[in-house]
């Protein structure tokens, strides 16, 4: 396994040069107080592809994706977005991140329809997008709903559809698929699905699942890296001792 | 940031006329101290330094209330994070905030005055009204601006309710003391104090610094 780890710890392509790299990690560290929650990160994943990160509660995985959605600032190490540094360059990837966390970031007291106006305003989205995406998400008959009345699945597709509002290059996606009924989910797979262009960083506990749909895998344990490597199905036995044993 | 300014304060607008949270409860806290005045003084009527003491005292303590609800929504459903992620200055968001602090004082001093006038105040208050609105309008300026800063701040800490007053109170103590030295004049029938225009600056001065100071803090406080 270490020595997997040192050699593919990228996506990287022979011949791909570094402005290739949707998300550079090197030494990320993070803390929470006396607490380390991210230690030594280091990765790098090609634009256009998938990073499923594994690890158990309290692992870090959502620590990771809000440094990497620029809500947390990293304490030490260095991270490159969409080629910019953060934090120092953070305004420049806000808007190019589609970013689906614990809470589906909607106002209760709003319909469906008025939270994604309101975030569709903030990332200068015209309304027929808006409409679109109420369309692709199968919750137009619900949209003059107050998402307080709406249930957690609907809750989460409306989720999904704020986080692509401007179409973004690159999503960061918190178990996207929770609260979601199956159908759901495939109705859900064209927005937050693998795409040409799209590169996606999912976190996830079902190692199976993670590793079924991304290219390169993230395993944390206490905020330690112990696995970045290609996903590899077969090695999924492997990887749940490693991390959650 | 104009444009995402407006569409932050319209949907704030928006949640608290479905939510009646803030400005129905500032209101009736500031009916509820003046009764509670009106019993406390035994007086048929106030007036004076005591009139305008007591005008000035409810209204700082009701604005405590909207400070602690202005980032309610944006902590408790994840709407900050949200607007943190759009590709938006982060100095709208204090000015929708500091906007819509000001309208909730001003519904909140429409439903206000007339009880204060009519439970506690003994000259009558129209032959002062314009220069009381002035000073009022000039006053919630400072607020908001003062307010919305204190409010993002406090929405970061664990004990809000308790930071949010600890900070806003001593701040507004300038606030305090020039509303009510140029209101005494008007609340003993005297009329318009001579050195109104001095206050109305004074109150200008300090809207425009927590403005300016707001603008420059307001992206830092909100970094993590």
């Amino acid at each position: 396994m270490v020595a997997r780890e040192a050699a593919a710890a990228s996506t990287e392509p022979e011949g791909a040069t570094v402005g290739s790299y949707a998300i550079e990690l090197d030494g990320l560290e993070r803390d929470y107080g006396e607490r380390v929650a991210l230690d030594g990160i280091s990765l790098q994943l090609e634009a256009g592809a998938t990073l499923a990160v594994l690890g158990a509660n309290g692992a870090g995985k959502s620590t990771l994706l809000r440094v990497l959605a620029t809500l947390l600032r990293p304490h030490r190490g260095t991270v490159r977005v969409l080629g910019s540094t953060l934090p120092d360059e953070a305004i420049s990837v806000r808007g190019r991140i589609g970013y689906i966390g614990h809470e589906p970031l909607l106002y209760r007291d709003l319909t469906g329809r008025e939270n994604l106006r309101f975030h569709a305003r903030l990332h200068r989205v015209g309304p027929e997008r808006v409409e679109e995406l109420l369309a692709a998400v199968g919750m137009v008959g619900r949209a003059s709903q107050p998402v307080a009345e709406l249930s957690k699945g609907m809750s989460q597709r409306l989720a999904v559809a704020r986080a692509v509002l401007a179409d973004p290059p690159l999503l960061l996606l918190d178990e996207p698929r929770a609260n979601l009924d199956p159908a759901a989910a495939d109705l859900l797979e064209p927005l937050i699905g693998r795409a040409p262009g799209r590169t996606r960083v999912i976190v996830t506990h079902d190692i199976e699942a993670g590793l079924a749909e991304s290219d390169l895998v993230l395993g944390l344990r206490a905020g330690r890296q112990v696995y970045c490597g290609a996903a590899v199905p077969a090695e999924a036995p492997e990887l749940a001792r490693a991390l959650f044993l | 940031m104009t444009r995402a300014a407006l569409a932050i304060l319209r949907k704030d607008l928006r949640v608290e006329l479905r939510a009646r949270e803030a400005v129905p409860a500032m209101a009736l806290f500031a009916v509820t101290a003046f009764v509670l005045f009106h019993f406390a003084f035994d007086r048929d009527a106030l007036d004076g330094d005591v009139a305008a003491g007591t005008l000035w005292v409810t209204l700082l303590l009701t604005t405590v209330l909207g400070v602690n609800r202005l980032f309610v929504a944006e902590r408790e459903q994840g709407g900050l994070e949200a607007m943190l992620l759009a590709p938006i200055d982060r100095t709208a968001i204090f000015l929708a905030k500091a906007a819509a602090l000001f309208l909730y004082l001003v519904v909140v001093e429409i439903v206000a005055l007339p009880a204060f006038a009519v439970l506690l105040l003994g000259p009558d208050l129209l032959g002062s009204l314009p220069a009381l609105i002035a000073l009022l309008l000039l006053a919630d300026l400072g607020l908001a601006a003062v307010g919305a800063l204190v409010g993002a701040l406090a929405a970061e800490t664990r004990a809000r309710e308790v930071i949010g007053p600890l900070l806003l109170l001593p701040l507004v103590v300038p606030l305090a003391i020039a509303g009510a030295q140029a209101t005494e004049p008007l609340f003993t029938g005297a009329g318009a104090p001579e050195d109104l225009g001095r206050w109305l600056g004074l109150m200008g001065l300090y809207a425009t610094i927590f403005v300016l100071l707001s603008v420059a803090l307001f992206d830092f406080l909100l970094e993590d």
